[in-house]
Parts: C-alpha cells; sequence; structure tokens
C-alpha cells in the first residue's frame, strides 16, 4: 500500500472588527442599532464598575477572595448578546458583564463573593448555570444541555465558558469529542487569558492555539480578538446560526489578557513584568468600544457622565441589598446548612440538623450566663 | 533551629528531602516560579531548576499519572494538588494504578509517590476550596494517608512519606499552615509512619483527633481541666495505617472517648475508629463514644464555614455529655 498524505483542513480565521484604537472595519461591521450598542456598553461599563467596587470591597475586608473580570467584559458580554433569553449561558468565573446582561442582580455576586450559597442562586426565569470552579467540568455539563436541546427537538443553544488553563483538563477534550460526536448546538467559549494563575499559555501548551482543536473534532472554529466585543459578538451570532439550523457545535478562542491578579489571593509580580501588563492594558476592551461610541455619535460626552452616575447608584443600591439580605433571619441562618442537598432531608442529616440547634442554643445560654454574671 | 510554622517547615521537608535525593521531583500547578499558592514550595525551582521543580498544565490527572510514570521509573516524585477540593480528577489514577500497581504486578512494580494537598476549611475560600476527604483515600487499599497537625510533625512525617517505598497522600490542614511556630530540631527528624502521637496525657476521657482539628481537641481540654476533667488527647498523625494498639490502650484507661474531625460524619475516619474500639476494648467503654465532625452536607460557603467545622466548645459539649459530670448539656 502506498504512502498517502490525508486531507486535513488546516486553516482558521483570525478575526478582529474594532481595533485597538478603536477604529472599526467597516465590511466586517455588526447590524446592530444604536439601542443595541447603548445596551452593550451600559452592561460592560456596569460590569468594570462593579468589579472595581468589589475589589475596594475586598481590600476593606467587606468581601473574600475573589476573581476579578476587568478586561473580560468583552468575551462574556459579546457572546451573551448573540443569544436568547431562553438559550442557556454556562460561565466558569469570569463572565460577570455578560452575567448581568442576562439578567442577574448585582447583590448576587456580593453575595457570592461573600461566602453565601444564595449568590449563586439563578434567576428563575433563566436555563442557565451558575459559576464553575471546578475547572472545566462545566465543559460536559453544556455538552449534555446541547444532547437534551437536541432530544427535546429544541431550536435552542448553549454558549460555554472556559480558560486557556482549562484546555488542558481531559473533561475539555471529552466535551469536544462528545460535541461533534453528538451534533450538539453549543458554543464553546474559551476564554485564553494567557494565564493560569502563574503559569503562562507558552508552558500550558505547545500549540500555537486553542481554536486549532476544532480541526481535531471536526468543528468549526474562529479565534477572534477578545478584547473586541463586535468581532466576539459577530463570531458568536455565526456559531449560533449555524447551531440553530443544526449546523452542531463552535469553538471560539477569544484571545485577551487577564490583568487582574488570577484572585485577590494572587500577586503577579511574583511572575511577570508590569510591562506586560502594560502593553496589554492598551488594548483592553472598554476604551476602544467608548472611542466607536463616541465616532458614531452614539453616545455625547454629557450622557457618559450621567450613564456612570446611573451604574454607580445601581451598584451602591446593590450593596446595601446585599448587606440587608446577607443578616436577614433567611440568608444569615446557620441550619441552612442542612436544608438544601436533598429534596427531603434525611434522618440522619435531620439529627445533625437538630444536633447544631441544641449546641446554638446551648452556646446563646451560656452568653446570656455570661452576661448575667458581668451585669 | 528557630521557631517556624508549618507551611515553613513543610518547605524544609522537601530542600531536605531534594538535597538528599536527587530523585526527588516536585511537581504541579503553580509550584515553580510562584512557589505554590501557599508558597510551601518557596526557593525549590531557584534552587533545583524545572527539570526538579516542575509547573505542570492545569490537568490534576495528568500530575498524578504523570507522577506514577516517574515513580515506576525510578523516580521519588512529590506532586502537589493545589487545593483537596479539585483532587478527584486525579482520584482514577491514584486508585486505579497508584494504589493497585504493586498488588497487580506481585511486587515488580512499587510507586512510591507523593501527593501533597492541603485541605479543610478556616480560611474564608470560595466553593471547593475547605473540603476534607480525607475517608476517600482511607477507604482506598494500597494508599498510606497521613495528616500532620503542627511544624514538628509535619516535618518528620513528609520526610517519611517521602522516603516511604508505596504512595502516600499527605494532606496538609492549611488552616494552620501560619496559626503557629514551633521548634523544629536541627538535625533531620523523621517520625514513622503508622504512628499516633498522645499529645496530651489524661485519665478521664480519650479525644482522638488529626490535622487541624486538633485546636479544638486541644482547646476543649484546657477548658475541661477548668472542671477537673483530664482529658487524653491522641493525635492519629497516620490515618492509614491506623495505630489502634495507642487508641485502644487509651480507651482502657480512660473508658470514654470523643471522636474530632472535619470531615463529615457518615462513613468518616471515626466511624472507623469507633468500629475498631468496639472490636477490641467494648468491655472497657463506660459511655458511647461521640463524634464531633463535620456534618453529612456539602461544605458550606464561607459564610456558614464556623459553624460546620467542629470547636473547642462542640467538643467540651460532647465530652460533658459522656462524662457524670453536673448540669451537663445533653
Amino acid at each position: 500500500m502506498p504512502r498517502t498524505p490525508i486531507k486535513i483542513s488546516a486553516e482558521i480565521d483570525y478575526l478582529s472588527i474594532l481595533d485597538e484604537q478603536g477604529q472599526i472595519d467597516k465590511s466586517l461591521e455588526p447590524n446592530l442599532s444604536a439601542e443595541q450598542l447603548k445596551t452593550l456598553y451600559h452592561y460592560m461599563l456596569l460590569g468594570r464598575r462593579l468589579d472595581e467596587r468589589m475589589l475596594i470591597m475586598q481590600r476593606q475586608g467587606r468581601l473574600s477572595t475573589f476573581a476579578q473580570c476587568t478586561g473580560h467584559e468583552a468575551i462574556s458580554l459579546g457572546a451573551a448578546f448573540a443569544i436568547n433569553k431562553a438559550d442557556s449561558f454556562v460561565p466558569y468565573y469570569r463572565e460577570l458583564a455578560g452575567m448581568l446582561y442576562r439578567g442577574w442582580p448585582i447583590e448576587e455576586f456580593l453575595l457570592y463573593w461573600n461566602g453565601f450559597e444564595e449568590g449563586a442562586m439563578v434567576p428563575a426565569e433563566l436555563k442557565d448555570l451558575p459559576f464553575c470552579v471546578p475547572i472545566s467540568s462545566q465543559l460536559l455539563h453544556a455538552v449534555g444541555m446541547g444532547m437534551a436541546i437536541n432530544i427535546k427537538n429544541e431550536q435552542k443553544v448553549v454558549v460555554v465558558f472556559f480558560g486557556d488553563g482549562a484546555a488542558s483538563e481531559g473533561d475539555c477534550h471529552e466535551a469536544l469529542n462528545f460535541a461533534t460526536v453528538f451534533n450538539v448546538p453549543v458554543i464553546f467559549m474559551c476564554v485564553n487569558n494567557q494565564y493560569a494563575i502563574s503559569v503562562p499559555l507558552s508552558k500550558q501548551m505547545k500549540a500555537k492555539t486553542i481554536v486549532q482543536r476544532a480541526i481535531a473534532y471536526d468543528m468549526p472554529g474562529i479565534q477572534v480578538d477578545g478584547n473586541d466585543i463586535l468581532a466576539v459578538y459577530s463570531a458568536t451570532k455565526d456559531a449560533v446560526t449555524r447551531a440553530r439550523e443544526g449546523g452542531g457545535p463552535t469553538l471560539i478562542e477569544a484571545v485577551t489578557y487577564r490583568v487582574a491578579p488570577h484572585t485577590t489571593a494572587d500577586d503577579p509580580k511574583r511572575y511577570r513584568s508590569d510591562e506586560e501588563v502594560a502593553i496589554w492594558l492598551k488594548r483592553e476592551p472598554l476604551v476602544r468600544f467608548r472611542q466607536y461610541m463616541y465616532d458614531k455619535k452614539i453616545i455625547l460626552k454629557g450622557e457618559e457622565e450621567k450613564l456612570e452616575e446611573q451604574i454607580t447608584n445601581d451598584i451602591k443600591a446593590a450593596v446595601e441589598k446585599a448587606d440587608l439580605l446577607a443578616k436577614s433571619p433567611d440568608f444569615s441562618n446557620p441550619l441552612h446548612i442542612f436544608d438544601y442537598s436533598y429534596a427531603e432531608i434525611p434522618p440522619c442529616v435531620q439529627r445533625q440538623r437538630q444536633e447544631l440547634e441544641d449546641y446554638l442554643q446551648y452556646k446563646k445560654g451560656s452568653y446570656k450566663k455570661e452576661e448575667s454574671k458581668n451585669a | 533551629m528557630p521557631e517556624m510554622n508549618m507551611a515553613k517547615a513543610i518547605n524544609l521537608a522537601l530542600h531536605e528531602a531534594m538535597a538528599k535525593d536527587e530523585r526527588v521531583i516536585i511537581l504541579g500547578q503553580d509550584v515553580g516560579r510562584d512557589e505554590g499558592v501557599f508558597r510551601v514550595t518557596e526557593g525549590l525551582s531557584a534552587k533545583y531548576g524545572d527539570k526538579r521543580v516542575i509547573d505542570t498544565p492545569l490537568a490534576e490527572s495528568g500530575i498524578i499519572g504523570a507522577a506514577i510514570g516517574m515513580a515506576v521509573y525510578g523516580l521519588r516524585p512529590v506532586c502537589e494538588i493545589q487545593f483537596a477540593g479539585f483532587d478527584y480528577y486525579g482520584y482514577q489514577q491514584m486508585e486505579s494504578h497508584a494504589a493497585r500497581l504493586r498488588n497487580r504486578t506481585r511486587g515488580r512494580i512499587t510507586v512510591p509517590l507523593v501527593m501533597r494537598a492541603p485541605y479543610g476549611g478556616g480560611i474564608r475560600a470560595p466553593e471547593h476550596h475547605s473540603e476534607s476527604k480525607e475517608a476517600i483515600y482511607a477507604h482506598t487499599p494500597g494508599l498510606k494517608l497521613v495528616i500532620p497537625s503542627g511544624p514538628r510533625n509535619a516535618r518528620a512525617l513528609l520526610l517519611a512519606a517521602i522516603a516511604d517505598p508505596d504512595p502516600v497522600i499527605y494532606y496538609e490542614p492549611k488552616a494552620i499552615y501560619r496559626l503557629f511556630r514551633e521548634e523544629v530540631p536541627e538535625k533531620t527528624e523523621i517520625m514513622p509512619l503508622g504512628k499516633a502521637n498522645i499529645a496530651r496525657v489524661g485519665k478521664d476521657i480519650t479525644l482522638i483527633s488529626y490535622g487541624a482539628s486538633m485546636q479544638a481537641a486541644l482547646g476543649a481540654a484546657e477548658n475541661l481541666a477548668q472542671e477537673n476533667v483530664d482529658c487524653e488527647i491522641i493525635d492519629l498523625l497516620s490515618l492509614s495505617p491506623l495505630d489502634i494498639d495507642t487508641i485502644i490502650n487509651s480507651i482502657k484507661k480512660t473508658g470514654r472517648a470523643v471522636v474530632i474531625h472535619e470531615a463529615p460524619r457518615t462513613c468518616g475516619v471515626g466511624a472507623e475508629i469507633i468500629a475498631q474500639i468496639n472490636e477490641h476494648a467494648l468491655l472497657y467503654l463506660e459511655a458511647p463514644i461521640k463524634r464531633v465532625t463535620g456534618y453529612d452536607t456539602p461544605f458550606p460557603y464561607f459564610s456558614k464555614e464556623q459553624y460546620y467545622i467542629p470547636d473547642a466548645d462542640k467538643v467540651a459539649m460532647a465530652c460533658r455529655s459522656i462524662l457524670d459530670i453536673d448540669g451537663a448539656a445533653n
């Protein structure tokens, strides 16, 4: 038998629409109304300002460790904007802007990062999933949701997010393989921010791109400028259209940079230079989108201040609400530890619940004793 | 040697092991340039380079699986899983191969690896960063399981784990990484695996614990001493193999026991200890044995973690309930 070449398509596009200076490529500009663009800008700014506010609160000791999303807004928001509310959005944990647009109330993020499960309560009207901390595991859930959509003969899609580090986990490969085997309507959005805590992408993998895996699994793939919300939106929109028509999954690699630390517990100065960060800060998504909005005269200078003020007020109200909720008898009740693992509390768990209740009563009593002694 | 905290003592053991034996290799996520998210691998990458201190891609199964490969090929890998709550991807490799290769090959192939993993709550961390899943490993034949409780034993046990011919899970109670300092001997000290330590000698009741929960046991003993209750405390150190003799000898003396651990109660390490006490010393018991443990729920988000984690008051309350004390709470 002769040795013959196997022809494999090995071409993948890179898409950039709005460049670093906010200059548009007219031929690729998506057809979005002024209202739509305003909405996008609103949520992008809200995501950024909330992230900044949370950092201040963390420094004040009012929030614990959290994962900042600054610089990642274009990806989650651009993708969220390309799907419908009836579709599903499956995050990892840097999708703040997109989730706000999906309808997650601001206070939920404050509660989540303050150690309340209530912050992971998916809004009832959504078929979305909450943050997923175990890296890469959510990809298979998205695939399963896609399989369910096919089984139920629905026209819906799922967009699922994962990082460049997550691409190294076995679950990622399993998910991509399942996805084409079962032709699921799933958009895999890789948020390539080039760092898995301290490990740069160059030590994470030797391949040139993450998106080239699309070739291996025989699905369409595209790499986009992840700091360009119009590129993310357009690429996702194409993938969504294809998926709704039965065309199956798409892998999108959105190239960005984690300008913030991995979490507030991380010190990136240990493993990368300020110069490297500075280069990427110049490419960040909000400034260039603002420039585009100015150039199109969709936002005028005065309006910008009004929007900032509105966002500041919305965040302030949410902070107050989260504080109230955290102290409310319902959210602060320690006995709720026991109440949500099963539809029905098993007897042994019920006994443990009683045990903690007794203990809390006993503590209250002994404090009272102490107080009366002191009085 | 000066006093040091537990994180530093573990780091010292890694330095000693690497200096002594060039087969010792460190691998894991962020263990190199970042020196570990808890800085436990500090100075190792700078000293030994990336050939012996390996930052791996983000893949727990990859880390454990590769460590197995290194171990069967004559190296002594010490791999780090960043948080115990993320070791499930690696568990398949651990159970199916690390724990079995010796048996499968009738002793021809052995897997002398160590898996280090910070475990437990109390540091206000996000979900999956506070789990105590030691029972899974204690329930896996072929593995050894070690949990230190302070700087001195942390160093001496890690050195024993690295020298051990079989796979050892070395669970690090992260809540006490930097809680207190302790004198660590100048000369290399190695404590044998499989030996418990009597941390406090007493005659009235035996408190059995390990890891960060030792703090609750010690606190309770101090409180109870004011009520003239004399607690004996056993620090297990090694959960597999379990030093049942030390436990039985203590029970024979006190006739009463409370087992304390942060992990969920059902099928936890406490259940096994009580079963073995029943098998070996039932007739010495003066009262039922109590357990103070985490509950049979997922570890709660941190706003409620203090209610979940055993504390000195809970332990003292359990002790009073099985001691003949007036006004006992239960």
